[in-house]
């Protein structure tokens, strides 16, 4: 995941989301106290892997799925805690979210 | 036209009169008018001129789908274009002008354009400006603007007050026409938090066109006394809910009456509201009918002529032909027949109910049955009516004064498609209603499409809606009135499409029949392409009278049924919202948070210019140093050079980390090596991003065995710590590493200059800060007066120089301190222009320079990547691309003619490479070089240092300026370092 990829939520109304997010720590939350960071269900090559393909697939590649995925999302002005949320591309409906620390492997 | 204001009736205050002016004239009205019933009380026939082809137009409607009477309202920064005189409410003192007509709207000689309409058609801009000829465009665009423009927005600022308000509800009720009164009252008393919204300023939304007195009236007396009782029901008027958003979220906007605005009110309000549950309510809009000349002033919509009469008091005309499709219109001619007009009805239907036929000869109304609209006659009024019989297809002139027209009425469903449920075309309605709502969603009233609305339908939904928000109370009885809903039209595809050349379906875009036929000629047949091409019901008013015509009329001509052709999306806003409402505070300084430093007061009483950087607020320069910042940061360079400066660097990204694992930690996140810094020492270092490219750069100390002090960049603060964050919650949990942010816990100073050791010796005289103790890449822990106390020999100016850290509430006194003790070396203050030259001719890289697409390699730092283990970028950083010679790296720029100026941007090519392009490189950053005596730069130049010594152009296009400068080191200062090792 590049860093360069995320965007932070803010301002008071836009058309796309008026989303909010069940945080784990806190609860149900807006989503401008989160930032967005893409795709959770891509898995990160470990660090001592030096094959430039497995990276690059992993650092250039995304899908582009129409409805159910899995995202990662930052509760930056909350508890920071990165959050590995459910949601519906299509809807907009969002589904459970749990604690990335708390996952299998990524 | 004889607008007639009667002695009686309306819902206006005669008593109190209201004084306005339209361009310059003095009028008055009377409260309670819009001000389009003002304007028609006042005989004012002419409220504009169409967009195209400038044809006079009237008043057609009395709410919200009003597409002609667009006016500028106010003045000076108050002044608002647009806005359709139907829902303005007027106020003693308004302003108001018509639009789009030059020199004058009663007088406009645009309307010569109208005789060359048949070459202004659909699509007529795009044939002629755009494509081959896109010069064109260019050239008459000016022209075409001035002529075919809406109202014209000031330059002035709002002088107004804007808010946002938040609101949580159990149940929204969107619309306080009858069944949204009976749903609210029904969800109210069974316990559920009620939010009530109309965008009129009174409630019972088409109960209040009937006349007081009336059995509508009566049904409106009763649900408002219910209301009143209940205190769970909040009432909000003068409210539109312009979107639905996902979450069931719901913008609208409150408009405050100018009085209240006057006194110190927000001028509008953006209430954002969560309801579990909504309700629509929100009605139907009646649809005109689609004949030849049917935007003649005096046609008018029917329940709207109905509207003026039993709400403002006003009979619009003495004879009067009320056309229609339906039912409803029967119940205007009968009104105005009772207010003494002479009436004729025109249906196309070949019967309908006898007790109408019966009230008609009651009323002495004249009926035409199946007989259709052919025509209107007259240029600014209309002063005829031609019909033409379906049976025989005899043609008949019926002289009038007004036209009440209804084509019939569709349901205001664009709210429930607003997150993508698609409305659905109900065929035994002849009309689109709503999709499949989720169960948190209801419909009441005509909304629904369904001819007979009832109160008891609409309780009943009102009281299930509480009940699946948890409330468990007594909805009671329903109010036993069932309100006349007004009748739904029955599929109109039976009605003829007119032939006559000036057809209107679009008033506000201008679009007739004959466009339509052209766009269909041009292929442009599905709906959406249509409205594209055509601009039908893309104007201000979206299509609120003209969209449902249109599909209508492209159906017919396609052979299609209705739910075959599909329909155009609506989007928010249904009604236009103004940018000061989306704003509200977020204006000016309170666009964006201002971040301080602990000092920043101090700085401000102490003659420093501050400047914006990110976020932050930061001293720039300070007037012992100069006036402006052009002298001041020279001096204040030349003074850290030569004795010692302080300068405020609180911004810096400050992380505490700490765990037994962190040396490891540090080991993967930088490019180079840190598992091997000592306690006591700090290392500079540069992390990557997964791509490989440099994410930020800055130093970390070690203070314990488990201890760790990390700074960020300013810029890059909030992004490390992510990251930080991401790594260690994600893929790097088998690290004992706990990381926080403490940039706001410290403050932080950097004293740089030769004397930096002397002051802080004698600052603190219990810390050995001698060479020998606190080498460069040094630090310590102490305390200063009870507070803790960092010390870390780090130089970012290429001088002797400190940073110093205490906690930020301890940030002025040690800033005061310092200056005290350091006032035998003359010790003074520098701000972020002389720090970042400073730097500049030290050749460190910042943030400018860190642009996250450049290499370690591009930035000269190539040596600090670690070759004995894993990083983040590693990876990706050796691919091909990232290794090749010819990138754009860091290199010095010298000037070579003295009298020229270098400037950051400027773009650099090779001395004898043709001036044009992108060039091979630009200048990132520039500075007078207080040591050099004279300007240098850093920039990114392609092949980099390999092309040192030779000579090139920096073109700086947008002032026409080309110097010549030669490439050198960026180590502008001091190479060796004697100075920093001092």
């Amino acid at each position: 995941m590049a860093m360069t990829n995320m965007v932070s939520g803010s301002g008071t109304i836009s058309s796309n989301a008026m989303l909010r997010i069940p945080c784990p720590q806190c609860g149900l939350r807006d989503y401008s106290e989160f930032r967005y960071a893409g795709d959770a269900t891509k898995s990160r090559p470990g660090l001592e892997s030096t094959d430039p393909r497995e990276w690059h697939d992993f650092v250039f590649l995304f899908d582009n799925p129409k409805g159910a995925h899995r995202e990662y999302w930052q509760h930056v002005q909350g508890c920071r805690q990165w959050i590995v949320l459910e949601r519906d591309t299509a809807t907009n409906r969002v589904g459970s979210a749990s604690l990335a620390r708390e996952r299998g492997h990524v | 036209m004889k607008a007639l204001r009667l002695p009686v009736g309306g819902r206006i205050d005669r008593s109190c009169p209201l004084s306005f002016k339209l361009e310059g004239r003095d009028l008055t009205g009377l409260a309670g008018d819009s001000l389009a019933s003002a304007l028609l009380a006042n005989d004012i026939q002419v409220v504009g001129r169409s967009f195209k082809y400038h044809r006079p137009r009237g008043v057609l409607a009395s709410g919200i789908q009003e597409p002609n009477a667009l006016m500028t309202i106010g003045t000076g920064g108050r002044r608002t274009p647009n806005l359709a005189a139907t829902t303005v409410e007027l106020s003693d003192g308004l302003v108001c002008e018509r639009q789009n007509g030059w020199p004058n709207v009663d007088w406009d000689l645009g309307s010569v354009l109208g005789l060359f309409s048949r070459f202004i058609g659909a699509g007529f801009y795009y044939k002629t400006f755009m494509g081959p000829t896109r010069r064109a465009w260019m050239f008459y665009e000016r022209w075409i603007r001035r002529t075919a423009g809406l109202g014209k927005a000031t330059h002035e600022p709002d002088p107004d007050r804007y808010e946002t308000q938040h609101h949580h509800v159990d149940v929204l009720v969107v619309g306080a026409g009858p069944a949204g009164m009976a749903a609210a009252v029904a969800a109210g008393r069974a316990g559920a938090r009620v939010l009530l919204v109309d965008q009129d300023s009174a409630l019972g939304g088409s109960l209040l066109n009937s006349a007081i007195g009336s059995t509508d009236d009566h049904c409106l007396q009763q649900l408002t006394e219910q209301l009143t009782g209940l205190s769970q029901v909040k009432v909000s008027l003068r409210t539109t809910v312009f979107g639905l958003y996902d979450g069931e979220t719901v913008g609208m906007v409150e408009r405050r009456a100018h009085a209240d605005v006057l006194q110190g009110s927000a001028r509008e309000v953006l209430h954002v509201v969560r309801a579990r549950h909504i309700i629509y309510a929100t009605g139907a809009l009646e649809q005109p009918l689609v004949f030849g000349n049917n935007d003649r002033p005096g046609v008018m919509l029917a329940e709207s002529v109905r509207v003026y009469l039993n709400r403002y008091g006003i009979r619009l005309g003495e004879t009067i032909a009320v056309v229609t499709m339906q039912d409803s219109a029967w119940r205007t001619a009968m009104e105005l027949a009772e207010a003494g007009a002479n009436v004729t009805i025109v249906d196309g239907r070949e019967s309908v109910d006898a007790h109408w036929l019966e009230q008609a000869r009651q009323c002495n109304v004249a009926v035409r049955l199946a007989a259709l609209p052919e025509q209107a006659i007259g240029s600014r009024w209309v002063s005829a009516l031609e019909i033409q019989s379906h049976r025989d297809g005899r043609r008949e002139r019926l002289t009038c004064d007004l036209v009440a027209m209804s084509g019939g009425w569709m349901p205001t469903i664009q709210l429930t498609t607003h997150t993508g449920i698609r409305s659905v075309f109900d065929p035994a309605l002849g009309v689109h209603v709503c999709g499949n709502l989720p169960a948190n969603q209801s419909v009441v009233g005509a909304m629904t499409g369904r001819p007979l609305g009832s109160l008891v339908e609409a309780h009943r939904i009102g009281e299930q809606a509480a009940r699946l928000c948890g409330a468990v109370g007594e909805a009671g009885e329903s109010s036993e009135a069932a309100f006349r809903s007004a009748p739904l039209m029955v599929s109109q595809s039976g009605q003829p499409v007119s032939t006559h050349p000036k057809a209107f379906i679009d008033l506000q875009s201008d679009v007739t029949v004959a466009d339509l036929d052209l766009s269909l000629e041009d292929g442009f047949e599905s709906p959406e392409h249509l409205k594209r091409y055509s601009a039908l019901g893309m104007a201000t008013d979206q299509g609120k009278s003209s969209h449902y015509n249109g599909l209508r009329i492209l159906a017919a001509r396609r052979g299609m049924t209705l739910d075959v052709l599909g329909t155009t999306t609506h989007r928010p806003p249904f009604t236009p919202v103004t940018v000061g409402a989306l704003a509200g505070r977020s204006i000016g300084l309170h666009f964006r948070p201002t971040r301080r430093t602990p000092l920043h007061h101090w700085h401000l009483q102490h003659g420093a210019h501050m400047i914006e950087a990110g976020l932050w607020l930061r001293p720039w320069y300070y007037e012992w140093a100069g006036r402006d910042v052009g002298t001041a940061y020279i001096e204040e360079m030349r003074h850290v050079r030569r004795a010692v400066g302080i300068s405020d660097v609180s911004s810096l990204g400050k992380i505490e980390i700490v765990g037994p694992d962190t040396g490891k930690f540090l080991d993967r996140i930088y490019a180079n090596n840190f598992s091997s810094l000592a306690v006591g020492k700090a290392r500079y270092g540069v992390m990557l991003n997964d791509d490989g490219t440099v994410l930020d750069d800055g130093t970390t100390s070690r203070f314990g065995p488990h201890r760790y002090f990390m700074t960020t960049t300013t810029a890059q603060a909030g992004e490390v710590m992510s990251w930080i964050e991401f790594l260690l919650q994600t893929a790097w949990r088998d690290l004992s590493v706990h990381a926080v942010s403490v940039t706001d816990r410290w403050a932080g100073f950097s004293i740089a200059g030769p004397l930096s050791r002397q002051v802080l010796a004698k600052a603190f005289p219990q810390a050995d800060v001698s060479g020998e103790k606190l080498p460069h890449m040094g630090v310590l822990e102490t305390d200063w007066q009870g507070e803790p106390l960092r010390i870390a020999r780090l130089s970012f100016s290429g001088e002797l120089a400190y940073e110093v850290y205490v906690p930020a509430d301890a940030g002025v006194a040690m800033w005061t301190h310092l200056l005290e003790v350091g006032a035998f070396a003359d010790i003074r203050p520098y701000g972020l222009e002389a720090l970042a030259s400073l730097r500049i001719e030290k050749g460190h890289v910042a943030g400018i320079e860190l642009d996250h697409r450049n290499t370690l390699d591009d930035l000269g730092l190539g040596k600090m990547a670690s070759r004995v283990k894993p990083y983040v970028g590693q990876a990706l950083s050796q691919r091909a691309d990232l290794k090749a010679a010819d990138r754009w790296s860091l290199i010095g720029l010298e000037l070579i003619e003295p009298a020229g100026k270098l400037r950051g941007g400027a773009i650099l090519f090779a001395a004898d490479d043709p001036i044009q392009g992108h060039g091979r490189g630009y200048i990132t950053s520039v500075t007078w070089s207080t040591v050099h005596e004279r300007l240098i730069a850093l920039a990114l130049y392609q092949g980099g240092l390999s092309h040192q010594g030779e000579e090139v152009v920096c073109a700086f296009p947008l002032r026409g300026e080309q110097v010549r400068a030669r490439i050198v080191s960026p180590m502008f200062y001091d190479p060796s370092g004697e100075r920093l090792h001092a």
